[in-house]
């Protein structure tokens, strides 16, 4: 174990940490969006449109994530009509093809969660609404997804770090976060040990950091099951 | 295309199928290593003294925290180095090389027992303390109490979150690829890259991946229900 490696690498691999975030960011933001889209499928009365959701969650959740970006960053480019679309500007950089694939992944997961929430509101309180002469908006605004929001709190923040966990898988196609720069750091030095401990240090500290966030965050969509002071 | 898939020397069927059975192996390889780590783990976390306590804590933490990718590569990178360095220490200076099946294996089944440790502990806390003091008050040794209370209600409890983390492990066997052991992921990438195909073999994989998954998904769904018959139902 030789501290002065470990010591040098703090900073290069702390340069891999905005990669990392915004893989992270944009998935999530863009798999919430997709996921609320599916969920709303997945919960309509349309069989179709229903059946088409499961499928989807069943094939990204049923696949490993390295399967879904290499079909997507390689698998997509070998088709002469992908390459001569407007798309293609997209999918040739390995960045944005990692984001993809995350928002994919994340989306049928999430969807799942989504679709738990709103399930788990009681029926009886959405009658109450409408009997109060709640619009359909008024009654999700007001009821629905407060307690959607609470039931599926926890759950999303175990997804947040799966996805933090998850970005690594995007320095297999060539992108250089925190994963990434480590691997490249120790095919030029072979210093194994120091640099992926390094590196596992920041993704622990990253992930600690998450979990504080989450607790927070329950902890203020809950104020009726705190005690009073 | 569908001679690509042939089996035999011309196509790459054989390949992905052989692939498949050692995702299989693999996979089941380190559930069972995980269920060993996770029985460890959760005994320490409930029985254990300060110090074993504290390593169960350290274990799943970090192995939890941090990407499976990472714990793979330092594993493969690192358990070589670390041999070579033991070994030298003893005169040896040659090259050794680590079994990939050994090493995958080792990994992920070190991912599926930090995982196990969580379920099987909730699973055993879920046991109501009455019935172990109820088996007491009747006189039954520990290990009666064991094998006749604690563990057939253990089973049943943490049979779903285990269906979940078996379906974790076979996933995670695809990152080991990157160690070139020949499982599934690693076989579609050889075949993609001679073939320049690599959406066809890539989705075949994710084909055969959907299968293993399906099939996982149907078993413990026949083992929870087996597991839950004496359960009455509200």
């Amino acid at each position: 174990m030789n501290l002065s490696i470990m010591w040098d690498a703090v900073p290069k691999l702390l340069a891999g940490v905005p990669v990392t975030l915004q893989l992270v960011g944009l998935a999530l933001l863009f798999g919430f969006a997709l996921a609320a889209g599916v969920a709303w499928m997945r919960l309509s009365a349309s069989k179709l449109l229903s059946r088409i959701a499961a499928g989807y969650v069943f094939v990204f959740r049923g696949t490993p994530l390295l399967v879904q970006i290499f079909l997507i960053y390689y698998g997509l480019g070998q088709f002469q009509a992908v390459r001569a679309s407007i798309f293609w500007d997209i999918l040739r950089e390995p960045y944005w093809c990692g984001v993809i694939a995350l928002t994919l992944n994340t989306a049928a997961y999430t969807s799942e969660m989504i679709r738990g929430g709103v399930q788990s509101v009681p029926h009886g309180q959405i009658e109450a609404a409408r009997a109060c002469g709640f619009s359909r908006l008024m009654v999700f605004r007001r009821i629905v997804a407060p307690i959607a929001v609470r039931q599926a709190l926890p759950a999303y923040g175990n997804e947040i770090i799966l996805m933090v966990k998850a970005s690594s898988l995007a320095s297999t196609i060539t992108l250089l976060e925190i994963t990434g720069i480590a691997r490249r750091i120790i095919s030029q030095s072979f210093a194994v040990f120091e640099v992926f401990i390094v590196a596992g240090a920041i993704y622990l500290l990253i992930n600690f950091l998450i979990t504080r966030l989450i607790r927070y965050a329950e902890w203020r969509v809950t104020p009726h099951l705190r005690r009073p002071a | 295309m569908l001679e690509l898939l042939a089996w035999g020397d011309t196509g790459w069927g054989d390949e992905l199928v052989r692939g498949t059975l050692m995702t299989l192996a693999v996979a089941v390889c380190s559930f069972a290593l995980g269920q060993v780590f996770g029985t460890l783990g959760a005994s320490a976390k409930l029985n254990g003294g300060i110090v074993t306590r504290a390593l169960a804590e350290i274990y799943t933490t970090v192995v939890r925290g941090v990407p499976e990718l990472l714990v793979i590569y330092l594993l493969f990178f690192g358990t070589g180095n670390a041999i070579m360095g033991v070994a030298s220490l003893f005169g040896y200076t040659g090259y050794i090389e680590v079994n990939a099946f050994t090493i995958g294996t080792l990994s992920v089944g070190l991912i599926s027992g930090a995982y196990s440790t969580e379920v099987i502990r909730g699973a055993i806390q879920a046991v109501p303390f009455g019935q172990i003091e109820a088996g007491r008050a009747l006189g039954m040794s520990r290990a009666r109490i064991l094998f006749r209370i604690l563990l057939p209600q253990t089973l049943r409890y943490a049979l779903p979150g285990l269906g979940n983390v078996w379906q974790l492990t076979l996933k995670d066997t695809a990152l080991i690829s990157v160690t070139a052991l020949a499982e599934l992921m690693r076989s579609a990438q050889v075949a993609a890259g001679v073939t320049r195909d690599p959406f066809l073999f890539y989705a075949v994989a994710a084909v055969l991946y959907l299968v293993l998954t399906s099939i996982s998904t149907y078993a413990f769904d026949r083992a929870e229900r087996h597991s839950n018959r004496g359960v009455r139902r509200a």
